[in-house]
């Protein structure tokens, strides 16, 4: 049967990964259009009625894993080889997010099957998926087909809405034998956050700091920015990973995806890692000082110069403009 | 312990890249240089080398890719590699990532290293994917996107960041360990190490040499097919201003942040 497996990542509280519901939802509309039907894979100790509440966002099944820990890869590509060969599943939908890039690799290389990532949407051709891939840097987009039977598809961040339809999943625990290799790295800590916890997804106006910034006192501009329009500070991962900025405050792949009045970019190059997370803000501003940098093709007003001129001229300009 | 630092041969930065419509592959002409991501590879090998919380007998740069990969190789040599093995084959031109995957865990079995490095993407097909693809094939533990890697007891205590937060990882070898490049700054050659590059040992192989199994891999192998190529949807290009007087720069952001009554 022409099914559609998902993995659904959750937190250690239980709350599943909005991606992963997303990727449900999509598989359930993938699903019905090639005649099969979408169920998903949790591990861990879920709960009898969180894991048949996938249902919800349209998966029919749910194959539970109790004994394979949640949080790192290899243990879930042996669980997911198993439900895909017991179960004759024909493709492996991940939504956006690092463990199901690992996860859907794994299973390439166990179930020698073709793999596309970074997807940003799927159609149906001729009763098979084909899967849409942005490449060089999103300038043009690949159709990608499969040769054989499984494929694996892995979803670039958002790029999958969850859409309700209502329903229960049937739950199907299954026993998974993990192979040696999958035992031999082990979690010590998982989800520690960094820094100070700071909020940016609620804010209208926000002002990113990349790279360009130069240091950590960098961000005192973007600070300053930010406070004389009464908006925060985000960061991308390059300067959260450095150390300059909270993690709390990072945008992109593995950090927060924000959709402000106004997004302010400043000293970001836009990598797709970045642009997944901030993109659908209603106006991106940018200044940079590399006019190649991929952020000036997709803002609304690209400012090619050196912020550290323009951003103190700009923050005192607004706040005159605001005493007066 | 020996330590392999798979690296690629990719178009310059600079290079425009584009996909040749009648092989819809990517067009490697032009310019060309060692990946980028690759140098925080062959640091941290270094780094771990020159640590001494492990004895580390040998750095192997690998490559698989056409004749002209060969200058990655030296610069990699030049960052540190003792040597370097690289696997050319007319039969792999065209491998899919599940393909490419293969050939390299073929050619890393016939070094049996006890950890493999390498860089999170290439700058040019931005998979991030390889490093795991390897990994399960060669049975050995993997772990993606490193930012910190310490060696302890014989161990690896890895950091990186997933999805919640920051993961701690601790691995067992032999492994096989991708490297974001906030992991460290790469070192700049020496002149010495560059003139001496081309002096250390460079094994070539071919697909045979190193057991694969040529139905496996190229296109014919490969199971994913590139369909189309289609243009991204149209956006609307935004405005661009070049700063050259500051003050008039301002001004204009400002009146664009006004109209749209963001301030």
């Amino acid at each position: 049967m022409a099914g559609i497996l998902v993995y659904a990542l959750h937190d250690d509280e239980g709350n599943f990964n909005k991606n992963s519901l997303g990727a449900i939802s999509e598989a359930a509309k993938l699903a019905g259009q090639i005649g099969g039907e979408a169920s998903a894979l949790v591990v861990g100790d879920v709960a009898d009625d969180a894991a048949a509440g996938l249902g919800k966002y349209g998966a029919a099944k749910v194959y539970r894993a109790k004994s394979v820990p949640e949080g790192l890869a290899q243990p879930i590509v042996d669980a997911m080889a198993k439900v895909i060969g017991d179960n004759g599943i024909s493709y492996a939908l991940f939504g956006g997010g690092l463990l199901g890039f690992e996860i859907g690799a794994g299973l390439t290389a166990r179930l020698g099957a073709g793999v596309t990532m970074e997807v940003t949407a799927v159609k149906v051709q001729d009763g098979k998926l084909v899967a849409e891939r942005p490449i060089l840097q999103d300038s043009e987009i690949a159709d990608v087909g499969y040769v054989s039977e499984p494929g694996i598809i892995i979803g670039r961040l958002n790029a999958f809405d969850t859409n309700e339809t209502g329903g229960t999943a049937a739950v199907e625990d299954v026993e998974v034998e993990l192979s040696p290799w999958s035992t031999k790295a082990t979690m010590v800590q998982r989800g520690e956050q960094r820094g100070a916890d700071v909020n940016i997804e609620d804010a209208d106006i926000l002002v990113g700091g990349g790279r360009g910034l130069g240091a950590a006192e960098g961000f005192k501009l973007a600070e300053e920015l930010a406070e004389s329009m009464g908006g925060a500070v985000a960061a991308t991962r390059a300067v959260v990973d450095a150390g300059w900025y909270p993690y709390a405050a990072q945008i992109g792949q593995t950090g927060k995806t924000v959709a402000p009045k106004l997004y302010l970019a400043a000293g970001i190059s836009g990598a797709i890692q970045h642009k997944v997370g901030m993109q659908n803000s209603e106006n991106i501003l940018a200044i940079n000082k590399d006019p190649n940098a991929p952020i000036f093709e997709f803002s609304d007003l690209g400012v090619v110069g050196d912020l550290h001129k323009i951003v103190p001229k700009l923050t005192e300009a607004i706040k005159a403009k605001k005493g007066g | 312990m020996k330590i392999c630092v798979l690296v690629k041969e990719v178009p310059d930065a600079a290079v425009q890249k584009r996909i040749d419509p009648s092989t819809m592959r990517l067009d490697r002409s032009g310019e060309k240089n060692l990946n980028p991501f690759d140098t925080h590879a062959l640091e941290a090998a270094m780094q771990i080398k020159e640590g001494g919380a492990i004895l580390v007998e040998e750095v192997v740069a690998v490559t698989m890719g056409p004749d002209s990969a060969v200058r990655a190789l030296h610069k990699a040599v030049a960052l540190g590699a003792d040597r370097s093995v690289q696997l050319t084959d007319d039969a792999l031109a065209g491998s899919d990532v599940c393909a490419t995957g293969y050939s390299l865990a073929k050619v890393l079995e016939s070094e049996s290293p006890d950890l493999v490095l390498l860089g999170q993407q290439s700058d040019d097909g931005e998979c991030y994917t390889i490093g795991a693809v390897v990994a399960d094939h060669l049975q050995m533990p993997s772990l993606t996107q490193v930012i910190k890697i310490d060696v302890n007891d014989g161990k690896l205590r890895c950091e990186r960041q997933a999805e919640y937060g920051y993961d701690t990882v601790e691995i067992e070898l032999p492994a096989v360990i991708s490297v974001g490049d906030a992991i460290n700054e790469p070192r700049y050659p020496s002149l010495k190490a560059i003139m001496g590059a081309k002096k250390k040992p460079l094994d070539n192989k071919g697909a045979g040499d190193v057991g694969i199994d040529a139905s496996q891999v190229g296109e014919a192998g490969s199971k994913t097919k590139v369909l189309a190529l289609n243009p991204p949807p149209a956006k609307e290009a935004g405005e661009i201003i070049e700063d050259e007087d500051t003050n008039e720069t301002v001004e204009k952001i400002v009146a664009w942040l006004d109209e749209r009554k963001l301030i």
